[in-house]
């Protein structure tokens, strides 16, 4: 996690997590992704890992969940890799919380694209219900962070809620999707104005076919244009 | 304008489901079996003669990749195809589409490409952002399995492939093939020195090809229709159909399938609803993802949107990416902007783009407020050389040529913001700070 907060205090965190295990489902989901790998390159597997213990620690704090020493330790014992290979990848990729987030981690897109759609007013209203970059609020709802392009650009301003995508965003919308959450709804995933993914507002230029049924081209293919 | 029955993507929008009937009805996998009886030398070839060119934004022909593989695999060390669904350009969002909305054209050409490079297995990489999409593509790659298509005998062909998908974590580097191999080995995603090149040694110190989504997502349809139908779509050495993704200053942002060579004022027009505030108000344009150097207003407005279009104009078609600035655009925070996000995304293990990329970011914010001096901005122009070329992968590179581009084009809107500072004369302040 950019800007990420100290790492927390290593006596605290052993106490509290010094025993995790896999959950009975993580632990078969563990072995169906270690499965992908050749026999022998279990390393492999670590990201999907890492990924699938950040989510256990989630649900058990009730937050986006983040990689506790002893987590990672754990991981690295079941794929046979020294502490510090683990800690290096953990590290090194920006989607693994090394300290913890609150229960919604708000990441707002700030890169160009995003940028010259208006992703300043986004983050404004983000400032104005009282999120700050690298903090959680003190009720411990919600975490800010700016992040780089996540690949959703013909859709910009975006921000990505833990797995949510929330697209075409203003203010008014965003402030009232943090209003949501902080309420407990659900708000809407997706684009935020009256539009069919990335298809352009008000309606396709191309493949209108598509629109009222699961139309077959290939019946043109040989016809001439 | 392309005609809808040349379209290869025709669910992109996701109006219809991705499933595998929906998709089937849409018309893939379609007797993958006889696509596959032709032979791996024979597809190679079809995919040679279509002129098919790397979507990823290299431009590599994609057929000659294939046919670096080893035509006999040594024991105990297979082959494979990784593919690239790390979308991480800025500006870039045409493999979610895919992915999200026709996963099957994807794996029908994972198959495929696999089998004509003679591989044991595809890996999908796909960024860890695309959390949606990834469940759908695990969700139609078991649909696949289900039904026969993967697996033992994948297809009835008679040819064993197993696809499997490997979710990134964030790293946009991560997008550079090599580092891509070593962070599907479980590692930080550092690029590896070439050669060996990853046909000889990549995944696991195996022959390996990392092809982008949208390459391998349209061998099948162009083995369907014939070479000849792609290769008649667009300009010499520039063929077929290309995903556009146009994000910025339009009116419509969209994602669209286009021939190659469109010319940009047609692209904007047709599908974006045409420039916000009308063509006078363009300012610039990234044609294709952050890596590319811009292209001012004049000389874009009727260019062919291609490889050598975009390359005659000191830019380039990368990932078909299209940034659109107008006139209200603060361009030198746009690109220092950028500048910003390569400082990020270094992986660290180059000097160069690991000191230079935070160097240029920094003197890029001093451009953009004015309080720099005017000797640095030669002196930044220096340091881009100092970084392009000189690292292991092309970040460096990448991380240059936007402000390269912004100094080629916009110097005198940098000078006027150092002249209404009032520094323009005055002593240069530290700018490694």
């Amino acid at each position: 996690m950019a800007d990420a907060a100290p790492i927390p205090d290593e006596a605290e965190t052993r106490a509290r997590w010094g025993d995790f295990a896999w959950s009975a489902e993580n632990a078969e989901q563990a072995k169906t992704i270690i499965a992908r790998y050749p026999p022998g390159r279990q390393q492999s597997a670590v990201m999907p890992l890492l990924d699938l213990a950040q989510r256990q620690v989630g649900a058990e704090t009730q937050t986006q969940g983040w990689l506790p020493v002893p987590v990672m330790e754990y991981i690295g014992q079941q794929l046979g890799m020294a502490y510090i290979r683990v800690l290096e990848v953990a590290s090194f990729y920006t989607m693994y919380n090394l300290a913890p987030v609150g229960r919604y981690h708000v990441q707002v897109c700030g890169t160009t694209p995003c940028m010259l759609r208006g992703s300043d007013d986004v983050l404004d209203a983000c400032y104005k219900k009282g999120l700050k970059k690298g903090a959680t609020t003190p009720d411990g709802l919600f975490t800010l962070t700016e992040v780089e392009c996540l690949g959703a650009c013909a859709n910009a301003p975006m921000v990505q809620i833990n797995d949510d995508n929330y697209e075409d965003l203003t203010f008014e919308t965003t402030t009232a999707i943090l209003e949501a959450l902080a309420k407990g709804e659900q708000p809407k995933i997706g684009p935020q104005i009256d539009r069919q993914t990335s298809c352009p507002e008000g309606g396709p230029t191309t493949l209108k076919e598509m629109v009222g049924e699961n139309h077959d081209y290939r019946g043109r293919w040989n016809q001439p244009a | 304008m392309l005609d809808d029955k040349d379209r290869i993507f025709t669910n992109v929008h996701g109006f219809q489901p991705w499933n595998l009937d929906a998709a089937r009805k849409r018309g893939d996998w379609d007797n993958t079996k006889a696509l596959m009886a032709r032979g791996q030398d024979q597809i190679i070839e079809d995919i040679k003669a279509s002129g098919l060119r790397g979507r990823g934004g290299a431009g590599f022909p994609t057929g000659m990749k294939w046919s670096f593989m080893p035509k006999e695999p040594k024991p105990g060390k297979p082959s494979f195809l990784v593919i690239n669904a790390d979308e991480s350009e800025p500006g870039s969002c045409k493999d979610r589409e895919i992915i999200r909305h026709d996963p099957h054209k994807l794996i029908e050409g994972a198959l495929i490409a696999g089998f004509a490079m003679r591989a044991r297995a595809a890996y999908i990489y796909i960024r860890g952002e695309f959390i949606y999409e990834a469940k759908v593509l695990f969700a139609a790659v078991e649909e696949a399995y289900a039904a026969g298509l993967l697996g033992k005998n994948a297809a009835g062909s008679g040819y064993d492939f197993d696809v499997f998908v490997h979710r990134g974590a964030g790293a946009y580097i991560c997008g550079e093939e090599t580092a891509q191999i070593e962070s599907l080995e479980g590692k930080k995603g550092q690029p590896r020195l070439k050669p060996p090149f990853p046909a000889g040694a990549g995944l696991y110190g195996c022959p390996t090809t990392v092809n982008n989504v949208e390459s391998i997502a349209v061998a099948p349809t162009i083995l369907r229709r014939g070479a000849a139908w792609f290769a008649g779509i667009g300009r010499e050495g520039n063929k077929g159909t290309k995903l556009f993704q146009i994000s910025g200053h339009v009116n419509k942002p969209c994602v669209v399938e286009e021939e190659m060579g469109i010319s940009f004022r047609d692209l904007i027009d047709i599908h974006a609803g045409g420039i916000r505030g009308g063509w006078d108000n363009l300012l610039a344009v990234i044609p294709g993802g952050s890596s590319v150097p811009l292209v001012p207003a004049a000389q874009i407005m009727d260019a062919p949107m291609d490889f050598d279009g975009l390359k005659a104009l000191g830019s380039g078609l990368g990932t078909a990416a299209v940034i659109v600035m107008d006139k209200s655009t603060d361009i030198v925070r746009a690109i220092s902007r950028l500048s910003y996000f390569y400082k990020h995304e270094s992986c660290g293990q180059c000097t160069p783009c690991r000191e230079g990329t935070g160097w240029m970011w920094r003197v890029m914010e001093r451009l953009r407020t004015g309080e720099a001096a005017v000797e640095e901005i030669d002196m930044l122009l220096d340091v881009t050389k100092q970084v392009e070329g000189h690292t292991i992968c092309a970040l460096g590179d990448a991380a240059a040529w936007p402000i390269q581009g912004l100094l080629r084009h916009f110097r005198p809107e940098v000078e006027r913001r150092i002249a209404d500072r009032g520094n323009a004369g005055g002593t240069m302040m530290e700018a490694a700070e």
